[in-house]
């Protein structure tokens, strides 16, 4: 067992980028939602291990969709 | 005619990608003029904005009857292997009650593991199968006994096996060693002897010591049952019954890209809860295909992104995501009703009635299609005020 291998290569896991605090804010009027309305993913998910996340963040997820190929899915991060 | 660019250009974003690839696909072998391109682009987008879900409609009942009428027709298929190598994993309407149930202990849990490099020959796909399964104690051993008189319990190696197997006895000592952390092993000729470091030590507790050596792992990993090859598309790849994800993601000649697990919630646990919503949507269409079905992706993803929305994997049980709507109502109305209205008139919660079947219980129209725009009337007295 040589170097650990990154999990984040695995083809099942979407690419994760954190949002800026005003990117945010911008996504949250875009759709007219509040953070609590957004589907949640937890700050100790295996795919956001070596991002720098508190509670309240904004996870971008960009999925490869079957029925409309590229698109967007956001997550807000909460505490296990 | 070539596809005109700056027309595909100006519909980037209001028409989704592969709706463009297959217009322009289509545009080229039909050799449409401009002027035509740009008609038929203005058809397409029509048809697109027409035939996208209207706000009220209920996609969730559309979901559960078009897995519901299938499935049906499943149960009588139950039993159907899917190959030789693979028969006898769980498909069929048991398995997609397992997944959507979000069960933790899954009948058959399986591994597909992929390689880095296909194996030159038999013997070095038999080395990184040996490496990968576990092997227990039990299996290389000739005979194991307990001698009463001494009160120890002494075991005869196979050393064929273990020196096909790899096994050093330092390393059958180390993984003996995890096990048996209170156990003295002294070799004495061919004779392995394990005396327990218990004061008072019975015949029953050296004979329940006995089984526990039995069942300990010396080599491979922990819950890898077996390890069969399986050839796909010119490649040649692992299936293993037991699973343990993590463990093998780590091994150098696995592909750790690709390797899979079936145990959406060992995904969720090692690949974080995308990835498990994407193994809920491969699992699905899988069961689905194998049965001939066709069910549209787009109810499958619906299901997924609800059962991952919280950020952990919830079933679709009363403990999971029925347990969590809001609406009293709506929870007693699927399972266990005076435990929901118990805990709810203990806490004293209050139902805003905001979604279907809490009206339905109310007899009020539910908020759906025709129910879900409220009527606003405009006085006599109101006009005068707007001029």
């Amino acid at each position: 067992m040589a170097e650990k291998f990154d999990i984040q290569e695995h083809k099942l896991i979407p690419k994760h980028t954190k949002l800026s605090d005003d990117e945010a804010q911008k996504l949250l009027e875009q759709y007219n939602v509040s953070l609590r309305q957004l589907p949640k993913i937890l700050k100790s998910d295996p795919a956001l291990k070596n991002f720098d996340i508190k509670p309240g963040d904004v996870i971008k997820i960009e999925r490869e969709s079957p029925t409309i190929g590229k698109v967007n899915f956001f997550r807000v991060v909460i505490n296990a | 005619m070539a596809v005109d660019e700056a027309l595909i250009k100006e519909y980037k974003g209001r028409l989704p990608e592969p709706l463009l690839k297959i217009f322009k696909t289509y545009a080229d072998e039909v050799g449409l003029s401009k002027a035509n391109q740009k008609k038929a682009i203005q058809q397409v987008e029509h048809k697109f904005l027409a035939s996208k879900i209207h706000p009220g409609e209920a996609i969730g009942i559309v979901t559960a009857e078009s897995f519901g009428e299938p499935g049906t027709q499943m149960t009588l298929r139950t039993f159907h292997f899917a190959g030789v190598a693979e028969a006898n994993i769980t498909l069929g309407l048991p398995r997609l009650i397992e997944i959507f149930d979000a069960r933790k202990d899954i009948s058959t849990p399986i591994m597909e593991i992929f390689l880095k490099k296909q194996p030159k020959d038999e013997r070095e796909l038999e080395k990184i199968i040996a490496s990968i399964k576990e092997i227990k104690f039990a299996e290389v051993i000739e005979s194991i006994t307990i001698n009463i008189a001494k009160m120890q319990i002494e075991v005869v190696l196979n050393k064929k096996r273990m020196k096909d197997l790899e096994i050093t006895s330092e390393a059958l000592r180390r993984g003996l060693g995890v096990t048996l952390k209170t156990v003295d092993i002294v070799d004495k000729d061919d004779l392995l002897v394990m005396k327990p470091k218990v004061k008072e030590l019975t015949l029953p507790s050296l004979y329940s010591i006995k089984e526990k050596i039995k069942e300990a792992p010396v080599k491979g990993i922990e819950g890898i049952k077996q390890v069969l090859p399986v050839k796909r598309n010119d490649e040649v790849l692992l299936i293993s019954a037991g699973t343990n994800l993590k463990k093998v993601l780590e091994i150098d000649v696995v592909d750790g890209t690709r390797t899979l697990s079936n145990d959406i919630f060992e995904i969720a646990k090692v690949l974080g809860i995308e990835a498990a919503r994407n193994a809920i949507i491969r699992e699905v269409s899988r069961v689905l295909h194998d049965q001939g079905l066709e069910i549209d992706d787009r109810h499958i993803m619906f299901v997924s992104d609800l059962m991952t929305t919280t950020g952990a994997v919830k079933g679709v049980t009363r403990s999971g995501i029925t347990g969590e709507k809001e609406s009293v109502l709506a929870r007693a109305s699927f399972e266990t009703p005076i435990v929901h209205l118990i805990n709810a008139s203990m806490v004293g919660e209050v139902d805003r009635l905001n979604s279907v079947v809490e009206n339905v219980l109310i007899n009020q129209p539910i908020p759906l299609g025709t129910g879900l725009p409220g009527l606003v009337t405009k006085m006599k007295g109101d006009e005068k005020d707007e001029q």
